[in-house]
């Protein structure tokens, strides 16, 4: 390892790379209908960067992408000759194969850049890797990593574009995408919607980007679990705070669920498995005693019998795999418009 | 190298001991001040027009890590003691988490040879608590005494066990040498930043403040009750200072510090993650910040110290849960504190530079920084007009670790004298 001391040159932090990459209102140059607000984002590093239209954007382009999936042959060639890189520090089946069949279905190359722990043993430090990865010239980088930050990091030491899947206890921006584009597909729209999350909020990506989301998009956010799940001060993310399930589930529209950890039981955050399951579990009983609609999210994959019951994930109102389904569509949606693509362009891109 | 003659000329003369500033001329001959007056006539001395700027006693930080031996890519004895004097900083208490750490004679005598040797800021070393620094037997505390070391401390970890900490301070009573505690509670420091509003944004893992509050207090009890001095090291939050004032109104012998970096700043800036934010014991909240200057100004908070922590530019570099805590901080301090103490107006110039300099002279027991006739020369001089941005091209450190970069401040030390050893007056001042 070069143990030199290699002076940071330190370059005024462009403004316009990692946080705001926010869309600016382009000017509408359209064949057919006209779009009245084109998201160009540089990153996707979080939900907290996006503006509610940008938002409104991926998801709507995510629909015609929802299209081209129930084709024959669900391929358009939208990112022929693109290259993006997988970079999963943390070992996760579900979202990495969603990018890549996403990234395949856009006709784009998807290499998994795989972290061994021998490269991070052998003193391999995240510096390398962008270092690296930015040598070999990719057009996109897909990250997954267990400390926040991770992605902003990146984003600031590669030119291609990071799309953050995960970074730590901070953030997972396409798993809010995909859950508020399947909402709005089941309920039409979130706006006035009763949304509650339950469980694990303090160490929970999913529950910082949906909150931000689900907020953004004109729902009335609610989390749910014990206090000491719960980080403080999170109430000024702008959602209401309660410890009793059963005192709110009636009233809500959609309740997401959490996955939460037995692991957190040695760090007395919570006493058992049973108390929690009898507290916040979504339980048949519970549901049927509530006599209700409640549409059911959960980013998967389930402790059954812990945070869920399985019953629960066979009814109606449980979406878990349109969640997955919608995923692609989203992760593409988000891929071709980080890519450069246009709002609602696929099939003028198809046939180039 | 000065001359043997050296005429200040014009300045205003700040002496923080009687709150005064005088606008008189010091001449000083082989290195000590040999007159202080007004219209001195000393023909063969080379006059140093100091009009419009003001003089003072050199500062001593009692808090900074200079990492040698064990890190010399962060920093050496030279290139710390170097930019501390570029600071204004002519005498330094280095923190003893070197590698090996300083916990014997031998090792306060090789710092204080090696400073010797660089010859710039002189160092008055802290030696450990505990041998090893491992918290469990106490250090040789006399021997390093008479080596020359000012203060115990652990610096970098509490001494989690209240039995050794108890230990240390009761043996420290006979050699009169306060024992600085880093107060951070080991179950509740398991984290990266401050825990509230910022961690739950940003998903890092928090440390509440009773970490530090609950530190404290176990230590100034510990204090009163063995009849001890204490010094808390970089006070970060509202709840520190209340303690520490209640104390005081207790008369337990406990003095406290506070950092540029915990007075200017706060959590808000970590939304980026970048890691020159990242510190031990980390930023806080606005209502902090707030309560720590009114520390500083009502006295219950004694002396602002850097906290001086160079870092490798590859240590800094990774993620935020990864990289090392701490920044530099020698060549920011002074411009930092004129600017929250004394342009806002909660301060005197005299009553500012008094915090780092008579200040923490008492709490380390080093001679009385001073402008009196027949004292060795340790001055600076001052533009407290001048608006300068930290660039990094200028920076003396070997590290650059630091938030401030670009940032414009006003007042600055433009130039010192230092025995015979050194004079410097920059270009344009």
């Amino acid at each position: 390892m070069p143990r030199a001391r290699t002076k940071p040159k330190r370059k005024p932090r462009k403004a316009a790379k990692p946080g705001g990459g926010r869309a600016k209102r382009a000017p509408a140059r359209r064949r057919s209908k006209p779009e009245p607000y084109v998201p160009r984002l540089a990153n996707l590093l979080g939900i907290s960067q996006l503006a509610p239209a940008d938002i409104t954007a991926i998801l709507d382009q995510a629909e015609t992408f929802i299209e081209v999936l129930k084709r024959p042959i669900p391929v358009v060639p939208a990112l022929r000759g693109k290259t993006v890189v997988n970079l999963f520090f943390e070992a996760s089946t579900r979202t990495s194969t969603s990018f890549a069949l996403a990234a395949s279905r856009l006709s784009a190359q998807c290499v998994n850049f795989s972290i061994g722990s021998s490269s991070v043993k052998k003193g391999e430090t995240l510096l390398d890797t962008a270092r690296t990865i930015e040598a070999m010239r990719v057009d996109g980088v897909i990250i997954r990593h267990s400390m926040p930050g991770a992605a902003h990091f990146l984003s600031r030491r590669i030119k291609s574009f990071v799309v953050n899947a995960g970074d730590g206890c901070h953030e997972h921006p396409t798993q809010a995408l995909l859950d508020a584009f399947t909402l709005r597909r089941r309920l039409g729209t979130l706006k006035d919607k009763r949304v509650l999350l339950v469980g694990d909020i303090a160490h929970s990506r999913v529950a910082r980007s949906n909150i931000l989301c689900f907020s953004k998009l004109g729902a009335r956010v609610a989390v749910c679990g014990p206090p000491t799940l719960i980080p403080p001060h999170i109430e000024e993310l702008g959602c209401e705070v309660f410890y009793r399930l059963d005192r709110v589930l009636y009233e809500v529209d959609v309740v997401n669920m959490l996955r939460v950890q037995t692991e957190r039981i040695s760090s007395s955050l919570f006493p058992s498995v049973r108390e929690y399951r009898a507290l916040y579990g979504l339980t048949a009983e519970r549901l049927s005693e509530l006599n209700t609609s409640v549409v059911i999210l959960h980013p998967g994959p389930v402790n059954w019998g812990v945070e869920m019951d399985f019953e629960v994930a066979e009814l109606p109102q449980a979406l878990i795999l349109n969640q997955v389904t919608n995923g692609v569509a989203v992760r593409m949606a988000v891929l071709y418009l980080l890519a450069g693509g246009q709002v609602g362009d696929t099939d003028t891109a198809e046939t180039k | 190298m000065a001359d043997d003659r050296m005429l200040l000329a014009g300045g205003r003369v700040i002496d923080p001991a009687s709150g005064k500033v005088r606008l008189v001329d010091i001449l000083v001959e082989d290195g000590r001040i040999a007159r202080v007056g007004k219209g001195i006539r000393a023909r063969d001395a080379q006059r140093i027009d100091c009009r419009g700027k003001h003089i003072a006693p050199g500062f001593i930080d009692m808090h900074c890590h200079l990492r040698e031996p064990g890190y010399e890519d962060a920093e050496t004895i030279l290139t710390g003691t170097q930019s501390a004097l570029v600071g204004g900083f002519t005498r330094v208490c280095p923190m003893p988490n070197t590698d090996p750490p300083v916990d014997s004679e031998a090792m306060v005598r090789f710092q204080i040879e090696r400073a010797e040797q660089a010859g710039y800021a002189s160092v008055h070393p802290v030696g450990c608590c505990t041998r090893n620094r491992a918290g469990k037997e106490l250090a040789e505390i006399g021997s390093m005494r008479e080596a020359g070391a000012v203060a115990v401390s652990d610096d970098g970890d509490w001494v989690s066990d209240p039995r050794v900490m108890r230990r240390a301070l009761e043996y420290a009573k006979a050699f009169d040498m306060p024992v600085i505690s880093h107060c951070e509670y080991d179950g509740l420091s398991d984290g990266v930043s401050n825990e509230g509003l910022v961690s739950t944004r940003l998903g890092l893992r928090g440390k509440p403040w009773p970490s530090e509050t609950a530190a404290a207090a176990r230590d100034i009890m510990l204090a009163e009750f063995v009849g001890a001095r204490v010094h808390i090291a970089h006070v970060s939050c509202a709840a520190t200072v209340d303690l520490i004032r209640w104390a005081k109104l207790r008369r337990v012998q406990v003095t406290a510090e506070v950092c540029p970096h915990h007075f200017t700043l706060t959590d808000a800036s970590l939304a980026g993650f970048d890691t020159n934010f990242k510190v031990n014991p980390p930023l806080r909240t606005e209502p902090d910040r707030l309560a720590v200057v009114e520390g500083v100004v009502d006295g219950t908070i004694d002396v602002i110290a850097t906290d001086h922590a160079p870092h490798t530019s590859i240590a800094k570099e990774v993620e935020f849960d990864k990289a090392r805590p701490g920044i530099i901080g020698f060549e920011t301090a002074f411009s930092l504190g004129y600017e929250q103490f004394v342009l806002s107006g909660l301060m005197s110039p005299a009553r500012y530079i008094e915090k780092l300099t008579l200040a923490p002279a008492r709490i380390m027991g080093l001679r009385t920084p001073s402008v009196a006739e027949g004292t060795e020369a340790e001055l600076v001089i001052l533009d407290l007009k001048a608006q300068w941005t930290f660039s990094s091209a200028q920076i003396m450190s070997k590290s650059h670790n630091t938030p401030f970069l670009e940032r414009t401040m006003q007042g600055l030390v433009v130039g010192g004298v230092l025995g015979e050893e050194h004079f410097w007056l920059l270009h344009a001042a």
